[in-house]
Parts: structure tokens; C-alpha cells; sequence
């Protein structure tokens, strides 16, 4: 078993533009079923093979697709995610970056009331290695097995995933929730879904300066962990004040430092790493030097 | 993007705010005028992109026309937190009876914003939040809904506003949230929001910090934006695409996601050092790109090295080594560049670059510990 998608998940792109294309060809040859895409005006022909309706509704009407994938621009992700929601979908994994946050905060009104799970925005996706892949890392710095990994950022995902695997370090579930001030599904959700896994041992909680999500997982973890964790924190070395790359990534005052989130890890017994590259080795040693 | 307080009452005002009138001068003899034809006393303030003015000497009382001509001359040319003074704001002294604050900005944990009220005034927020908590209300309005007229009135009457101006206070919480929505604030504060000797309610000082993300649909303000002398090469870096932060060290970074590159300024402090900016180019950074980085990184006359580090997903590391062929080519760069590629296409990034007079390392600690030591 694996969290939020696997064999029985059957992707719809919407947003089938050069980078949603380049994509969902991707996807495809990881095994992923992407059965639909949507583009307004388009609906009864096919790109790539891949069947394109008007609606998500009619989408996911006609082919049973549960989950989505969005990679419209920032502008119109607003009505993209609203679009989902309302049809239901179960996973709803939005890519765009630069969404504008008050557009964010209405999307997580709606969510709320809604049975869907939201990944991102700004986001890499998820991949279950070796089951399915509903997102744009590249695949081959991931291998199956038993480490479950949340992480706010993109590129340091892969470079995790990368250093894992080459320790032998197989992963259960990657979830990349995204960098954005709001997302769908925040470092405590995330970490909630793997620590109920029973396909995941270990988990690996890949934060960054800014917010206090990483602070509430860690508390979450002190009272309810079934299973080890290791965590990282990036942006040590940043100032107060500039928003560095994400936009979530800002520290204000006292809040959303790396300190803070340091210190909670620490006091719920969880070993922080100081760089990437000692991450495998402090999940051995939390599984029992295994 | 952040307005001036002139600029913020404007607003605030255009959405039936009551604020002090006042006018912008730039020089010693435009604040006399301004103050002339304003009427004593005035307030003289500086108008920068910081925090802090007051206690910096930025906002002074001015009774007489002497006084008046004389702040703005101490206050013109004036360094506020690395901020150069350019222009003052001078405004008629309000009849202050009372400070309130008043503002929104977002709530990060609960998904929504947040409107805070309280009673003790112009001082910092985040001050009070820490040593009084129990003088901030609270409220986090839906935002489909927007601040409704019971929280606006519960916030008053939590915070302790006086009866006699519940109403009116109410009445600037639910404007005050209507401009957060109209401009898509990231923050809108009022702080002090004053109560007159008279009674009346008027905005003391303005703070407006609009959303990057949502500019493209506020053309009025994004007009406003003004680029400090320090943030020319950060404005440059986002009219090419990537994210550029100015940073005081000497290894020049460059890098791909913005979780990668705060990872590798780390890596630079691990090992000793100190990362002179943060450069993410972005997904999929093709030659030109990297070579746009390069040279606003070289520009930089404190960096003393250059470290490039590349995790290939959709970014090619070969795309990635053409471009910093492409500048290397042309002229020898006058600091040493440390490059690490992993990834996508990395064996043929690393070929590409065979021969080049770089230096190459496997990982990030690796290239950053070298990086270091050639800065030294």
C-alpha cells in the first residue's frame, strides 16, 4: 500500500500546454494511468493520445478519473482547484507557482467543506516509487521501499530522494507539498498520512524557514509517533525580512525561523540533520542502524 | 511590494477612511510650504520601505515654521536601516485622545487572514503580541465572505474599544478589510489608529504590503513600485525569471529551486562561510539564463568565489554547462567558479565543461567547502 496514489489512481491533466504535455508523457511511461485532460473548446480530440474534454466534470464522467493534475498558470489556478473540488476529485495535485495567496485562501475555504485532498501549490507532486507518479520529479532518483519523505521544495526533494536511494534507502510514499504560504495539505497532514502508513518505517520531514507547519508537526510527531523520524530544515543561513525563492520561505520576527523549528524537532526526540547528505545516515541509525 | 505611508493613506482614504491631511515634499522648502499651507503643528515623517522610523529619529513634531524646515532637513538624506531618506511626508498633527491598532495580514496556520484590534497603540505588534497577548482580538474572517459587521463589532467590544466610538472603529475594521481584499494585501495596518480629543477616528500611520503574486491585476499600484539602490540587481533578476536575495558574504551562489540553493547557503556556513546572495534560476533554466546569473553574480564586487550547484530534474545539467561555457568563454572570470551538477543530463554537463578552466566537485559539501576556501 502506499498514500495518496497507487495502481488504482487514474490522473486528469489539467493545463495540457507544453510543460503539461512534456509531463504527462512522463508519467505515462512511469506507469501512471492518465486516462484524461481538459482544455475548454477542445473536448472529443485527443493530444498524445490522450482524451480531452471541455470539463472536468465531463472528464471525470466519462473515464473515472480520481485524481488531478494541474499545471495552468497562476492566474487561472484559482478556477482550476475550484474546478476539481467540485467535481469531486479525490487528489488534487497543483504544480502552478505564483498563485496570489488571497486566491489560495478562498481555494482552502472551499477545501475545507470538500472530500478532496489538495497537494501544493507550487508543488513536485507525489510519487509512490515503482506504483505511480503524479508529478514532475524525474523518477530515476527514486526507488521503492519503506522511507516515507514529505518536503516542502522541489530540486531538494530530488536531491534527497537521490541520496537516500543511492544509501539503499527505498521510499514508501514522496510527498512534495509545496512552497507556497497556503497550501492544501500542510507538513502535519502530510506527516499524519505516512505515520498511518503501514508500508512506511521511517518518515523524512524536509522543511524550510517560514510559517510554523514544521513546529506542528513536530508536536503532532511527540505525542502520536508509530515510527522514527529524521528531519531537515533549510534556510539556517537566511536573513529576516527576504522572501528567499518560495514565497512561503520568509522569516518575520521572531517567527519562522530555522531555530524554532530546530528546537521542536529536538525536543520531540527527533534527529535533525545539519546538511542533506547526513540524512540517510541518521534514518539508519533511527531505524537501528538496519 | 511595499507602499509608502502616503501612498497607503491615499488608498486608505479613496475607501472612506478618515486620515490627516497631508503633503509629499522632497526638499527643506517644500515641507515649509507644505506646513504653510497645512497649518501648525505638522508632523514630519520619512518615507522608506522600513520599519522603525520613530525610533530611528524619522517622525518628528514640528510646532513652528522653523521647526518644520528644520526636521525635514535632518530627516532628507537620512539613513534608516540601510534605507536613504528621499521624501517626507508632512501631515497635520492629529488632536490624539487615544492610540488603537487596527490591522490584516495572514494567518498562515489557519489558512485565512487575520484582523487583530487593540487598544494599546503605536507600538510594534509583534511586541505586543509577545509581552501583552491578552490586548490583541482577534478574528479570521471567511474569505468568501469577507469581515462581517458581528466580528467587527465582537473585535471592538474583545479589545475594549470605548463605547463611544465601537461604531465608528467597527466601521474602519470592515473598510480596512475590504482594501486588504481590493489590493491583495499580504499585510494592512493601521498603527496608531488615533481617537481624537474630538472623538473622531483617524489612521495615524499606514503600512500596505501587496502580494508579488497578484501585481499582474493591481497595474495602478504596481506603478508605485519603487527599486532602492541595494534591490536594482534583485529587480533586474526577476524581469529574467529567477529569484535573486543580496546577501553580505563572498561565495557567490547559484542554483536551481528555492529549497536547493537555501540548502546550499547552508552548505557554505557549514562550511565556514558566507553566501554573498541566494539565485534560484527557476525549472528548466536553459543557456541564456545561466548566463544572465552568472554575470549578476560576478557584478557583485564582494564575491570572492562562485559556487553553481545543479540538481537536474527538468533543468538539463548540459543546458546548465553550455551557459557557463558560453560566459567563461569570453572572458575568464575574475573569480574562480566551483560547479557541482547531479541530475538530469549531468555526465554531459560535466564533459561539456572538461578542459574549462572551473573546478569540479561530486557533491554539495564537497564544492561548498571548496568554494569557501577559494573565497579566503
Amino acid at each position: 500500500m502506499s498514500v495518496l496514489v497507487g495502481k488504482g489512481t487514474k490522473v486528469l491533466v489539467q493545463g495540457l500546454g507544453r510543460e503539461g504535455r512534456f509531463h504527462a508523457a512522463r508519467m505515462v511511461e512511469y506507469g501512471t494511468k492518465v486516462v484524461a485532460a481538459t482544455k475548454p473548446g477542445a473536448g472529443g480530440t485527443t493530444v498524445d493520445g490522450i482524451p480531452l474534454f471541455d470539463t472536468v466534470a465531463r472528464a471525470v464522467e466519462a473515464t473515472g478519473a480520481n485524481t488531478s493534475i494541474l499545471f495552468v498558470p497562476a492566474a487561472f489556478a484559482m478556477d482550476a482547484m475550484l474546478e476539481a473540488i467540485d467535481a469531486d476529485l479525490e487528489l488534487i495535485v497543483a504544480i502552478t507557482e505564483g498563485a496570489p495567496v488571497a486566491d489560495l485562501a478562498k481555494v482552502a475555504a472551499v477545501l475545507a467543506t470538500s472530500r478532496s485532498t489538495l497537494i501544493g501549490p507550487n508543488c513536485p507532486g507525489v510519487i509512490s516509487p515503482g506504483k505511480a507518479k503524479v508529478g514532475i520529479m524525474p523518477a530515476e532518483n527514486f526507488t521503492e521501499g519503506q522511507i516515507g519523505f514529505v518536503s516542502r521544495s522541489g530540486t531538494l526533494t530530488y536531491e534527497i530522494a537521490d541520496l537516500l536511494s543511492a544509501a539503499g534507502l527505498g521510499q514508501s510514499t514522496c510527498i512534495g507539498i509545496g512552497g507556497d504560504p497556503i497550501i492544501g495539505t500542510p507538513t502535519l497532514e502530510a506527516v499524519r498520512l505516512l505515520n498511518e502508513d503501514p508500508d512506511t518505517e521511517a518518515i523524512v520531514v524536509v522543511g524550510e524557514i517560514g510559517g510554523s507547519a514544521e513546529e506542528r508537526a513536530a508536536e503532532y510527531l511527540r505525542a502520536f509517533a508509530k515510527k522514527p523520524a529524521v528531519a531537515f530544515i533549510a534556510g539556517r543561513s537566511a536573513p529576516e525580512g527576504k522572501r528567499m525563492g518560495h514565497a512561503g520561505a520568509i522569516v518575520s520576527g521572531n517567527s519562522g525561523t530555522a531555530a524554532s523549528k530546530v528546537a521542536a524537532f529536538e525536543a520531540a526526540g527527533i534527529p535533525v540533520a545539519n546538511a542533506p547528505s547526513e540524512i540517510p545516515g541518521l534514518v539508519r541509525k533511527a531505524l537501528g542502524g538496519r | 511590494m511595499k507602499l509608502h505611508e502616503f501612498q497607503a493613506k491615499q488608498v486608505l482614504a479613496r475607501a472612506g477612511i478618515a486620515v490627516p491631511e497631508g503633503r509629499v515634499a522632497y526638499t527643506p522648502a517644500e515641507a515649509d510650504a507644505a506646513a504653510i499651507a497645512l497649518g501648525l503643528p505638522v508632523v514630519v515623517k520619512a518615507q522608506v520601505h522600513v520599519g522603525g522610523r520613530g525610533k530611528a529619529g524619522g517622525v518628528k513634531l514640528a510646532k513652528t515654521h522653523a521647526e518644520a524646515q528644520a526636521h525635514a532637513e535632518a530627516i532628507l538624506g537620512m539613513d534608516i536601516k540601510g534605507f536613504t531618506v528621499e521624501k517626507v511626508y508632512v501631515e497635520k498633527a492629529a488632536k490624539i485622545a487615544k492610540e488603537l491598532y487596527l490591522g490584516v495580514t495572514l494567518d498562515r496556520d489557519r489558512r485565512r487572514p487575520v484582523v487583530m484590534l487593540s487598544t494599546v497603540g503605536g507600538m510594534d505588534i509583534e511586541e505586543v503580541a509577545a509581552t501583552k497577548p491578552e490586548k490583541i482580538a482577534r478574528g479570521w474572517p471567511n474569505p468568501l465572505l469577507g469581515l462581517l459587521g458581528y466580528e467587527a463589532r465582537a473585535l471592538c467590544f474583545d479589545a475594549g474599544v470605548p463605547a463611544e466610538q465601537r461604531d465608528a472603529v467597527a466601521d474602519v475594521a470592515r473598510r480596512l478589510y475590504d482594501v486588504y481584499v481590493a489590493t491583495d494585501a499580504m499585510t494592512l495596518e493601521i498603527n496608531p489608529l488615533f481617537i481624537q480629543e474630538d472623538g473622531t477616528v483617524v489612521a495615524g500611520d499606514a503600512k500596505l504590503d501587496i502580494d508579488d503574486n497578484a501585481l499582474y491585476r493591481q497595474p495602478d499600484l504596481a506603478q508605485l513600485k519603487e527599486i532602492a539602490k541595494d534591490e536594482a540587481a534583485e529587480e533586474e533578476s526577476r524581469k529574467l525569471g529567477f529569484s535573486f536575495v543580496q546577501l553580505d558574504g563572498s561565495v557567490g551562489i547559484i542554483g536551481n529551486g528555492a529549497g536547493l540553493v537555501m540548502s546550499t547557503l547552508d552548505a557554505v556556513k557549514n562550511a565556514g562561510g558566507h553566501a554573498a546572495n541566494f539565485l534560484d534560476v527557476g525549472g528548466g533554466a536553459k543557456e541564456a539564463v545561466v548566463k544572465a546569473a552568472l554575470e549578476i553574480v560576478l557584478a557583485n564586487p564582494r564575491v570572492k568565489s562562485v559556487m553553481i550547484n545543479i540538481f537536474g530534474g527538468i533543468t538539463r545539467c548540459d543546458e546548465v554547462a553550455k551557459g557557463i561555457l558560453a560566459v567563461i568563454a569570453r572572458e575568464t572570470p575574475r573569480v574562480p567558479l566551483v560547479i557541482r551538477l547531479a541530475g538530469t543530463a549531468a555526465a554531459e554537463g560535466r564533459r561539456i565543461l572538461e578542459g574549462a578552466p572551473l573546478v569540479s566537485r561530486a557533491t554539495m559539501d564537497d564544492a561548498a567547502a571548496e568554494a569557501v576556501r577559494l573565497a579566503r
